[in-house]
């Protein structure tokens, strides 16, 4: 029940937000936000963490073809619903007070939530596509009315690219209800039966249809190139939608709806899906470190990111699963916290070029300060939240194969090769002409940049709670193998 | 059957309102009249009646589709209030929907090939009129003509068809012709009757608008006026198609497999070419035409996964089809009542300058496009399954990567409403309403799809 009202509040907020005036609505979505922050704390203080699924609700829905209304958390949806309701209070927050059509906007946004939520809690393979493509409308939307400049274009290349991904997956859904036994159906578990139950040559195709699709969201190379250009043309909540959030989807995906339902071919095609990972991981750190605009920039970092979470998820170890959850977590919260800088230097200097930059500590020291930290969680520095899960997810890849692992690794070189260039040109140096008149953190922006600086460091110290949520539903995943490999001895 | 008479009862009545000046009453009349007309689909609902020897059987399939029609021709009417508003011929044109109307009926509950032959000329002698109805524009003059060449040509080959399987069987009646298949090895069966079927699937190709036989549909549509583009693209496609299934998959189907081959030919043809050209439009209309065109190759899909138990999604898919359609047709025929055409270009701005206008809009092609949760969707899922379930792959991939195209072009319109444009469009309060019973009507239908019976 509990996960019902999580999943239909943010939509009822939405609704109400719509009809309201352009003044009012940015504060009645704040408070629709935080109160669904409020009610998921509550949840997550309930959840009893040495059982899986919990807060159920099972309902028939469109019973002649076996698609029921079923929802359900367990330790992993739990963090994801949790980062979810963390961020998007901060990105209403984040969102200027001249923000055109204010009310269509967070409505929007708040949409956004309820259908996240839904992808992150469903359990049924037809609710789980509803909800996976429902969240694509209100993000299409967001971009393409307040986007920069060739909106139109790059946000149709997004629907496009990403919606092929899901209809692939639509296929593979189908395909597997149709093996489901007697009056066929979509709940999980008999989806993971029938999967389970096919043979190796169904089993690859299904996972090539599923992979598609997550790698695309993610994205993983190289189905990556809707990416950069998307998120740089959206307006800046868009993009932390979409990286912060969005792009948890896929990997989520991954965990609930690809491993278990053809682990034959997971095993199988492991190798594949890391060694993409990590070809993209060098990738488009390098061309982070090549590139001028700001926003770019954090774009191709948060393509290298996703490949280490998605490197080390595949090599179905523990410690790679858990990495992937800590670093899910740290790398929303980053990718957050980094955007809005951008957005807040940008506001102010007309500006994303690094190369006009300069100097900004000078003259904002405590956005100079918050955006360290916030970068050094990036750089995964140790006692940053970036840390936990970059080195759970490199050891995992390091068990997995030495070389790999040795590769995947230089993303942390790599990493702060750019990171602190980026720090170096833009706040060090000499104060410019651009940079001269910015001012410092205003105490709306502080509002939402500390809650990131706190989490940054708290998940950093202290990350024992976040890796408890998660480890029974992982380790519950992962024994899924070890039955696998006993049944074939 | 009752709805049957009042339907053409009002026909004459529209006709007679001429001479005896009751023009006046003809509008109300004929919401009133379909009204009642649905009324007694539904409480026909329960019997199965055969009418004239039977040649004519309202089931539950001509009842369903005939209270598909009826409901569409209801929110018709409700759209172009305006298009009866003129001086000229206006009892004229209302007489004229009604017989065609009729005719729709008629081709959703034949039992008899002749019955079949008569609803769609009656149908179609109806439109072509109608298509030229707006006798001061040239494009309407030539559409009209071009479609009556067309059609007239496409019902000769119906004809002809009709004339060669009566040949062989020695019957009209659809039942008796399906039994004299199962009854006869189909080695026995003269090479004509096969070529006779050939020609009947070629003439209903025609009339549903299936690539290679579309020449006519983007040409006629975007000739016309916008009402009578919509009653074609909704109530004639409804009628077409529930007319294409009831012959061959109640019967004509049982006998070669070679036919549904052709069929599955025609529905490629019809997916990727109708697609395709779509994208290169300009004109909102002309492109709605399209893929009017080619939404047909998914029903198409549909029946050739399983001819004889796909009615209930196909008639799933004409609901999910026909309520978005006519949404968008109510959209296209305000804008272009206000400005003068729908090119693209006309529908920037709307969604500043009028929002309701622009989330319908984007809600019906949303819906067309076969987006969640959209009727739309639903419609394209069950088709899916459908394939699938027949393990059809190869072929679902090809339509999945239409639908893909789909989105390309439906929403590039949805673009255009975003971008900075002028002056608003004047809407009247009753457009509004129906506007928004429509969108209602779609995200109903689309989240609760067991309101459309699934059998």
């Amino acid at each position: 029940m509990l996960t019902a009202l999580l999943l239909f509040f943010p939509l009822l907020v939405s609704v109400v937000v719509l009809a309201m005036k352009p003044a009012q609505a940015r504060s009645i979505a704040f408070a629709g936000a935080v109160l669904e922050l409020v009610l998921s704390v509550y949840v997550a203080l309930q959840f009893d963490k040495s059982q899986l699924d919990q807060f159920g609700l099972n309902k028939e829905w469109i019973s002649t073809l076996g698609i029921s209304f079923s929802i359900g958390m367990d330790g992993i949806s739990l963090l994801l619903v949790l980062l979810t309701t963390v961020l998007i209070p901060l990105i209403v927050l984040s969102a200027f007070k001249d923000t055109e059509r204010p009310a269509s906007f967070y409505s929007l946004i708040m949409l956004m939530q309820s259908a996240l939520i839904g992808v992150f809690t469903a359990k049924d393979g037809f609710l789980f596509y509803l909800f996976w493509e429902i969240a694509l409308i209100p993000v299409y939307f967001i971009c393409l009315v307040w986007g920069g400049e060739n909106k139109g274009k790059i946000t149709l290349k997004f629907f496009i690219y990403t919606l092929t991904g899901s209809l692939f997956m639509l296929v593979a859904l189908i395909y597997l209800y149709f093996k489901t036994p007697g009056h066929h159906t979509f709940a999980i578990q008999s989806l993971y039966d029938a999967g389970r139950a096919l043979e190796a040559s169904q089993q690859t195709y299904v996972f090539f249809a599923l992979f598609f699709a997550f790698a695309i969201k993610m994205p993983i190379f190289p189905l990556h190139t809707w990416q950069p250009d998307t998120y740089t043309v959206a307006p800046v909540q868009g993009t932390m939608l979409l990286s912060g959030i969005m792009l948890k989807m896929g990997i989520y995906g991954v965990i609930r709806w690809l491993i278990p339902v053809v682990p034959q071919a997971v095993q199988h095609w492991g190798y594949l899906a890391i060694i993409l990972s990590v070809v993209g991981i060098i990738y488009a750190s390098c061309i982070a470190i090549v590139q001028k605009d700001f926003k770019r920039l954090i774009a191709y970092s948060s393509i290298a990111h996703v490949g280490l979470i998605s490197g080390g998820l595949f090599t179905l170890s523990i410690v790679g699963l858990q990495g992937a959850m800590v670093q899910m977590l740290s790398h929303g919260i980053v990718v957050f916290g980094l955007f809005y800088i951008i957005e807040i230097v940008e506001a102010r200097t007309k500006t994303r070029e690094l190369a006009q930059l300069g100097g900004i500590r000078n003259v904002a020291p405590i956005l100079a300060s918050v955006f360290l930290v916030i970068m050094l969680g990036s750089v995964a520095l140790p006692l940053t939240s970036g840390f936990i899960g970059e080195f759970l997810l490199i050891s995992s890849l390091v068990q997995y194969k030495l070389w790999i692992g040795a590769v995947a690794g230089l993303t942390i070189i790599l990493g702060a090769v750019y990171m602190l260039r980026t720090f170096q040109k833009s706040m060090l140096g000499e104060t410019n002409g651009v940079t001269a008149l910015l001012t410092d953190l205003s105490g709306q922006e502080k509002l939402v940049l500390f809650p990131v600086v706190v989490l940054v460091i708290l998940i950093g110290v202290y990350p024992t709670p976040l890796l408890s949520i998660s480890e029974v539903a992982a380790s519950n995943l992962l024994s899924l193998f070890s039955d696998l490999s006993a049944s074939v001895k | 059957m009752n709805a049957l008479f009042v339907i053409c009862g009002i026909g004459v009545f529209s006709l007679l309102a001429e001479v005896f000046n009751l023009k006046k009453w003809v509008q109300a009349v004929s919401l009133v009249g379909l009204l009642a007309a649905l009324v007694f689909i539904v409480s026909d609902w329960k019997a199965i009646s055969y009418y004239y020897q039977g040649m004519v059987v309202f089931d539950r399939f001509a009842m369903a589709f005939s209270g598909l029609v009826l409901i569409i021709a209801f929110f018709w009417f409700w759209m172009s209030i305006d298009f009866f508003k003129g001086e000229a011929h206006r009892t004229d044109k209302s007489a004229l929907v009604f017989f065609a109307i009729a005719g729709a009926i008629m081709m959703l509950s034949f039992n008899n090939m002749a019955v079949l032959f008569l609803g769609i000329e009656i149908l179609s002698i109806s439109l072509y009129v109608l298509a030229g109805s707006n006798k001061e524009n040239l494009f309407s003059t030539e559409a009209a003509f071009k479609y009556f060449l067309m059609g007239s040509f496409a019902t000769g080959f119906l004809l002809f068809g009709i004339a060669l399987v009566y040949g062989a069987t020695g019957t009209f009646d659809i039942t008796s012709i399906s039994d004299f298949i199962l009854s006869n090895p189909p080695t026995k069966l003269p090479r004509f009757f096969f070529i006779g079927g050939l020609l009947i699937m070629i003439g209903l190709a025609f009339k549903i608008s299936a690539v290679p036989f579309h020449m006519w549909a983007p040409d006629v549509y975007e000739g016309s006026p916008t009402p009578i583009t919509a009653f074609m693209s909704t109530i004639v496609k409804i009628a077409a198609f529930g007319a294409f299934l009831r012959i061959f998959s109640f019967s004509l189907v049982y006998f070669s497999p070679a036919l549904l081959w052709i069929e599955q030919g025609l529905m490629l043809l019809t997916l990727i070419v109708a697609n395709v050209t779509a994208v290169y439009q300009t004109n909102v209309k002309r492109m709605l035409a399209y893929s009017s065109v080619g939404q047909v190759g998914y029903l198409l899909l549909a029946f050739s996964s399983d001819s004889r138990h796909s009615s209930g999604a196909i008639f799933y898919y004409l609901v999910a089809y026909a309520l978005a359609s006519i949404l968008s047709f109510s959209v296209v025929h305000i804008v272009e009542k206000a400005k003068g055409n729908a090119g693209i270009d006309n529908f920037k701005g709307i969604f500043k300058s009028n929002p309701l206008v622009g989330v319908a809009f984007t809600i019906a092609l949303l819906s067309l496009a076969g987006i969640p949760p959209l009727a739309g969707f639903f419609g394209k899922y069950l088709v899916f399954t459908l394939s699938i379930g027949k393990g059809f792959i190869g072929m679902t991939v090809v339509a999945v990567i239409t639908s893909l195209i789909g989105v390309y072009y439906y929403f590039k319109p949805i673009i255009a409403m975003t971008q900075p444009g002028e002056d608003s469009i004047s809407v009247s309060a009753s457009q509004k309403l129906l506007l928004l019973i429509l969108i209602l009507a779609n995200l109903l239908v689309g989240i609760f799809p067991e309101l459309i019976r699934l059998v």
